[in-house]
């Protein structure tokens, strides 16, 4: 499978390396060259400085042939914007954009996207972690 | 008319100053604190603090019932985002944004803004309109109303100089306006003869543009001619 991955930051990074290491090919793009360290020495898959909602650089990417683009940049317009343009001006099969903002995330896995919240998945987590400690079971 | 405008930088602050005095009601979002403090004076209620992708802020804002929205932030990402929840969400009749960066009109036009501006291509433009080497100027494109404003030289070899405006083979779907001619503007009539170093004004249809300059600039070829106005090399 051909992945673009857009932020190299800790998020975009281990997936790059685990999705590598399963034998995928990679490309990652981040506007900061400095940020590609946390990639390793030994990443096999492409590094590409640029911004990820230029058409340009995701052409260079190769984004015309992926099967899927993952956007894990720190900002969540730019995941929401990057994803738009993969699912419809190049027509990636699978775009997902990490969305911290539960509404937005919302609106947008509703109109064309895959979105991951994290927010609500650490909310759902820590609630868990909650229900699971002894006072709530009644063994206070 | 509400309108509800995102971002109170000159932009945005310009266009508020100039709704008021017509009657329109506004309300204005501006994320940076220091900014919404020195403007707070000047518009009291009209002035909403907060981070205008934040649909929360739209909504205490008033975007369900606003019939334009004005997105003219500094951040290109930020103005695709608050357009596509004005129209997705809360079925704004009318959006225009601003971009920032040339380089990401196509997304804008991808994602159908209704109309956007962008101050770096109309200065372009108006660069290439005061400069005598270009023959052919992209003035201004009305994308929804599907039409384009453009300016095209005669020069001396042109097979339309010295005819009059009947008599020249335009394209289907291109229209002769005006004829700029020795600093002043006359508006074009049928029997109006072209000379050498008049410059047209012309409407037309979008995608027509190498169409005209075929009929008035053969001695060129018209892939020359696009890429002296081309603007993909821009970059800020």
């Amino acid at each position: 499978m051909y992945v673009i991955i857009a932020g190299c930051g800790r998020v975009g990074s281990t997936m790059a390396r685990q999705l590598a290491a399963e034998g995928h090919d990679l490309v990652v793009i981040d506007e900061d060259p400095g940020s590609f360290t946390l990639l390793g020495d030994d990443f096999p898959g492409q590094r590409l400085v640029g911004q990820a909602i230029d058409w340009d650089v995701l052409r260079e990417a190769g984004i015309e042939g992926a099967d899927a683009f993952a956007a894990a940049t720190d900002g969540d317009n730019t995941n929401i914007v990057c994803a738009l343009i993969a699912a419809r001006a190049f027509e990636v099969p699978c775009p997902v954009a990490r969305v911290y903002d539960p509404r937005r995330a919302g609106v947008f896995a509703r109109n064309g996207i895959r979105t991951v919240c994290p927010t609500d998945e650490a909310q759902v987590m820590m609630i868990d972690a909650v229900h699971e400690c002894p006072a709530a079971n009644g063994e206070s | 008319m509400f309108v509800l405008i995102v971002g109170a930088g000159k932009v945005g602050l310009n266009v508020a100053r100039s709704l008021s005095p017509l009657g329109h009601e506004f309300v204005l979002i501006e994320q940076r604190r220091s900014r919404y403090n020195l403007l707070g004076a000047e518009l009291e209620d009209h002035l909403q603090l907060g981070d205008g992708t934040e649909m929360w802020v739209l909504e205490k804002a008033g975007i369900g019932r606003a019939d334009l929205v004005v997105a003219v932030t500094g951040d290109d990402e930020d103005n695709v985002v608050i357009a596509q929840l004005a129209k997705l969400e809360y079925g704004v009749p009318k959006v225009v944004a601003r971009v920032n960066n040339p380089r990401n009109q196509p997304t804008f036009d991808l994602l159908d803004v209704d109309s956007t501006i962008c101050a770096t291509t109309l200065m372009l433009s108006m660069i290439q309109h005061e400069l005598p080497v270009h023959q052919f100027v992209p003035l201004l494109s009305m994308h929804r109303e599907n039409m384009e404003l453009v300016e095209i030289e005669v020069s001396e070899d042109s097979p339309a100089a010295y005819l009059g405006i009947d008599d020249i083979r335009l394209p289907a779907g291109v229209l002769v306006a005006a004829i700029m001619r020795d600093g002043t503007t006359l508006l074009a009539r049928g029997s109006e003869e072209l000379r050498p170093g008049d410059q047209l004004l012309c409407l037309l249809a979008p995608g027509k543009e190498k169409a005209l300059i075929g009929a008035m600039l053969p001695s060129r070829r018209p892939e020359d001619v696009q890429a002296e106005t081309s603007i993909d090399s821009l970059d800020e």
